[in-house]
C-alpha cells in the first residue's frame, strides 16, 4: 500500500498505528483481528497509542490535530520526525519515506526538513536567548558569524529584540516560547511541527500568539502541524482540522465542516462548547449567485461573528470575494440557523 | 556452630598464591603502570612545597573570593591556612593536599567517563552498580594488603587506596546528573538532529554540571577521609602526625594534626560547594525544575 508521490501534500501518513509495550506485534495482531483497544490492554498490558491513523496534509497549511489528553496527538506529531517510531504503517514526507531513514539520514532530515516547538519549550538553560535561536543552526554546522546574524533576525521578528542576551529563565512563559518559535523557524525548514505549543501560556498572551503564527504563516507559507487540545484554538488558526480520540482518528475536514457537520457524538460535544460565531465563514453558508449590491458587505474571509452587528442596520450583508466583486449575500436568519445548536434530527 | 561443609584452606592458599605469582611475574609490570600516577602525586607535592606559603594562600583565599564574590569564605580560608602554619603542619599539609589533589584529579579523568557509559546503557549500570558498592564497603584495609605486595610500601599504594575509595561517589553522581537532565530538553536536541556526542557535550554535561561537582566535592571529602589509613603505608602527611600521635600516646600531636585535617577538609568542601551553587545559579535550574 505505498502512497503515490503526490507534490502537493508536505506529509502523509497511511495506516500509522503506535502500540506501547513490550512485544506490540501480538497487540497489534489482536487489534488487527477487530478487537477494541480496551480489550488489548486488558489482556496484553500494551497501550495503543494510534489505531490506525491516516492523513493528508496539503503544502502551506495550518494542519491542526485536536485531542483531548491521552487521545495520541502528541504520540502522532512525534511520529513526523521520528521521536516515536511507529508499530505499523507508512509516513511519507515530501515524497520521501521517513522510515526507511538510516540513522544519519534522519538526521540530516530533522537538521533541515522539519523544525519543532515544544508545549514545554525545551529551550536550553545554559545558553542565552541568542544561542538558543542559533542552536539548529549550530548543529547543522552553519559558521558562528552567520548563524548569529539570522539568529538576530528571527528574534527581531517574533519581537523579542533587546533580550538577546537574556537567560531563558530571565524570560515570562510567553517570552520563552517565542524563542522556542524564533529557533525552529530561523532552521528556515518547509515544515514546522508545534506540539501544544501555546497551551502553557495565559490566554491573552495565547491570543496573540496565535494571531502572529497565522500572519508568519502567510508571509513565509510554511506547512505546519499543529497539536492543540483547544477547539476554539483549533478553529482560529487551522486550515484544516482533524480530531483524534483514543488514538483513532474521528473527523477531518475543514473548520466549518467539523462545526456544521460533526461525525459523532464526541465532536458534537466539543462543537457545543465553542463560538461557532468565530468558527464558521460567512461564505459557507451565503447565498450564492450574483445578486443586487448591498449597502454594506464583508470580505468572503469574514466570519459570522464579524457580520452579526452589522443586521442592526441591515438586512442583507453582502460578500465579496478578493477583487471586490459580490458573490453572495447573507441574511441575520441564514446566520442564526448556522449558530443555532446542530441537531442530527433537523439536519 | 555451622557445619563444616567444604574445607576452605585450598582456596585461600590458591588465592594467596595465585597473589603471590602476580607479584613475581607482574610486579614490575604494575610498577611500571602506575609510574604516571607517581609522577602525578611527586610533581603535585614538590610544587606545592616549593611554592611559598604566602603564595598559597593567596591563591585559595583568591579562590574562595571567586566561589562566592563575598569575604566570609576567603576569611574562613585565609584563618584556616594561617592555623595550619602556626601549628606547624604547612609542610605536612602540603603532602596531604597533593595526595588529595593527584586522588581527586585521576578519579575525575576515571570516574566521569564510566559514569558516562552507565548513564547510556541499562546493563553497565547493572554491573557498576554492585562494584562501586563493593568499593565503598570493603574495609580499605583488605585491597590495601595486596596493593602493598604489589607495589611495595610508599605513595603509589597509598594513592591507588584513595582513588578506590574516593572515586565511587563521583561515579554514582555523573551518572545520576546525565541521567537526570530534563527529559524535555533532551528531547528538544534530538528533534534538532544532534547526534549523541553532541547532545552529551552540549546539553547533557552543562545540564548535569552541578551534580558532577557536587561528586567531586564528595572525592576530595573522601579522599581527605582517608589519609590516616594512607599513611600507615607510607603517604607521609598529617595522617602520619596522627599515626604517631597515637603511637607515641602523645595526644597533641593527634589532635593537632587531626584539626589540620579537619581544616583541610573545611576549605576544600566550601570552595568545590560554592562553584557548584555558583554554576546551579548560571544554569537557573532551581527556577527549571519548579
Amino acid at each position: 500500500m505505498s502512497i503515490e508521490a503526490n507534490p502537493n501534500l508536505a506529509i502523509a501518513m497511511r495506516g500509522v498505528t503506535k502500540i506501547f509495550g513490550d512485544n506490540p506485534q501480538v497487540a497489534l495482531e489482536m487489534l488487527r483481528s477487530g478487537r477494541s483497544k480496551a480489550d488489548v490492554q486488558a489482556e496484553t498490558g500494551h497501550v495503543v497509542g494510534l489505531d490506525n491513523v491516516s492523513l493528508d496534509i496539503a503544502k502551506g497549511q495550518i494542519f491542526v490535530v485536536m485531542g483531548l489528553s491521552g487521545s495520541g496527538k502528541s504520540t502522532l506529531i512525534r511520529h513526523v520526525n521520528r521521536l516515536i517510531e511507529p508499530t505499523a504503517g507508512e509516513i511519507i514526507v515530501d515524497g520521501t519515506d521517513v522510515l526507511t531513514m538510516t540513522l544519519a539520514q534522519l538526521r540530516s532530515y530533522r537538521r533541515s526538513s522539519v523544525a519543532m516547538v515544544f508545549q514545554k519549550f525545551g529551550l536550553l538553560p545554559h545558553r542565552s536567548v541568542i544561542d538558543n535561536v542559533a542552536y539548529g543552526l549550530e548543529v547543522r554546522g552553519v559558521a558562528k558569524k552567520q548563524r548569529t546574524e539570522e539568529a538576530a533576525k528571527w528574534i527581531e521578528i517574533v519581537g523579542l529584540a533587546g533580550y538577546e542576551n537574556s537567560q531563558p529563565r530571565q524570560l515570562s512563559g510567553g517570552q520563552q516560547q517565542r524563542v522556542g518559535l524564533a529557533r525552529a523557524l530561523a532552521l528556515d525548514t518547509d515544515i514546522i511541527l508545534m506540539d501544544e505549543a501555546f497551551s502553557a501560556l495565559d490566554p491573552l498572551i495565547r491570543s496573540g500568539m496565535q494571531d502572529q503564527l497565522i500572519e508568519l504563516q502567510k508571509s513565509l507559507g510554511k506547512t505546519i502541524l499543529f497539536i492543540t487540545h483547544d477547539f476554539d484554538e483549533a478553529l482560529k488558526i487551522g486550515d484544516r482540522i482533524a480530531v483524534l480520540k483514543d488514538g483513532a482518528l474521528q473527523q477531518e475536514g475543514k473548520p466549518e465542516d467539523i462545526v456544521l457537520r460533526p461525525a459523532n457524538e464526541h465532536i458534537e460535544e466539543f462543537v457545543r462548547q465553542v463560538n461557532k460565531a468565530r468558527a464558521i465563514h460567512v461564505r459557507s453558508i451565503m447565498e450564492r449567485g450574483a445578486t443586487e449590491p448591498c449597502e454594506r458587505s464583508v470580505p468572503m474571509d469574514a466570519r459570522c461573528e464579524d457580520v452579526l452587528p452589522l443586521f442592526a442596520e441591515h438586512q442583507w450583508v453582502g460578500v465579496l470575494d478578493n477583487d471586490g466583486n459580490q458573490i453572495g449575500r447573507v441574511t441575520a436568519k441564514q446566520v442564526i440557523k448556522a449558530l443555532a445548536r446542530y441537531s442530527p434530527d433537523a439536519a | 556452630m555451622f557445619p563444616q561443609l567444604i574445607d576452605t584452606r585450598p582456596l585461600r592458599r590458591a588465592i594467596d598464591d595465585g597473589l603471590n605469582w602476580v607479584v613475581r611475574n607482574w610486579g614490575d609490570g604494575f610498577e611500571a603502570a602506575a609510574y604516571p600516577l607517581l609522577m602525578l602525586l611527586k610533581g603535585i607535592e614538590d610544587l606545592l612545597i616549593a611554592t611559598p606559603w604566602w603564595l598559597i594562600i593567596a591563591i585559595l583565599t583568591g579562590i574562595a573570593w571567586l566561589a562566592t564574590r563575598s569575604w566570609k569564605l576567603p576569611l574562613v580560608v585565609l584563618l584556616s591556612l594561617l592555623f595550619l602554619g602556626l601549628m606547624d603542619l604547612w609542610k605536612d599539609a602540603m603532602t596531604t593536599m597533593a595526595l588529595m589533589i593527584a586522588a581527586t584529579l585521576t578519579a575525575i579523568v576515571v570516574s566521569i567517563p564510566v559514569g558516562v557509559w552507565m548513564s547510556r546503557s541499562l546493563n553497565v549500570r547493572k554491573i557498576f552498580t554492585p562494584v562501586l558498592d563493593l568499593m565503598q564497603t570493603l574495609p580499605s584495609f583488605v585491597y590495601l594488603i595486596p596493593t602493598v605486595m604489589i607495589f611495595g610500601p610508599g605513595k603509589i599504594p597509598a594513592l591507588i587506596a584513595t582513588i578506590v575509595y574516593a572515586a565511587p561517589p563521583l561515579i554514582r553522581l555523573t551518572d545520576l546528573g546525565l541521567r537526570s537532565v530534563d527529559p524535555a530538553v533532551m528531547e528538544a536536541s534530538r528533534a534538532f538532529g544532534t547526534n549523541p556526542r553532541q547532545r552529551l557535550l552540549g546539553v547533557q554535561i552543562p545540564l548535569a554540571l552541578p551534580t558532577i561537582l557536587a561528586g567531586i566535592n564528595q572525592t576530595t571529602m573522601m579522599a581527605l577521609s582517608m589519609v590516616v589509613i594512607a599513611s600507615m603505608i607510607g603517604a607521609g602527611g598529617l595522617g602520619y602526625q596522627v599515626l604517631q600521635g597515637i603511637g607515641r600516646l602523645e595526644v597533641s600531636r593527634g589532635l593537632f594534626a587531626g584539626l589540620g585535617i579537619v581544616v583541610l577538609a573545611i576549605i576544600f568542601d566550601r570552595i568545590t560547594q560554592s562553584f557548584g551553587k555558583q554554576l546551579q545559579g548560571r544554569i537557573g535550574l532551581a527556577e527549571a525544575k519548579s
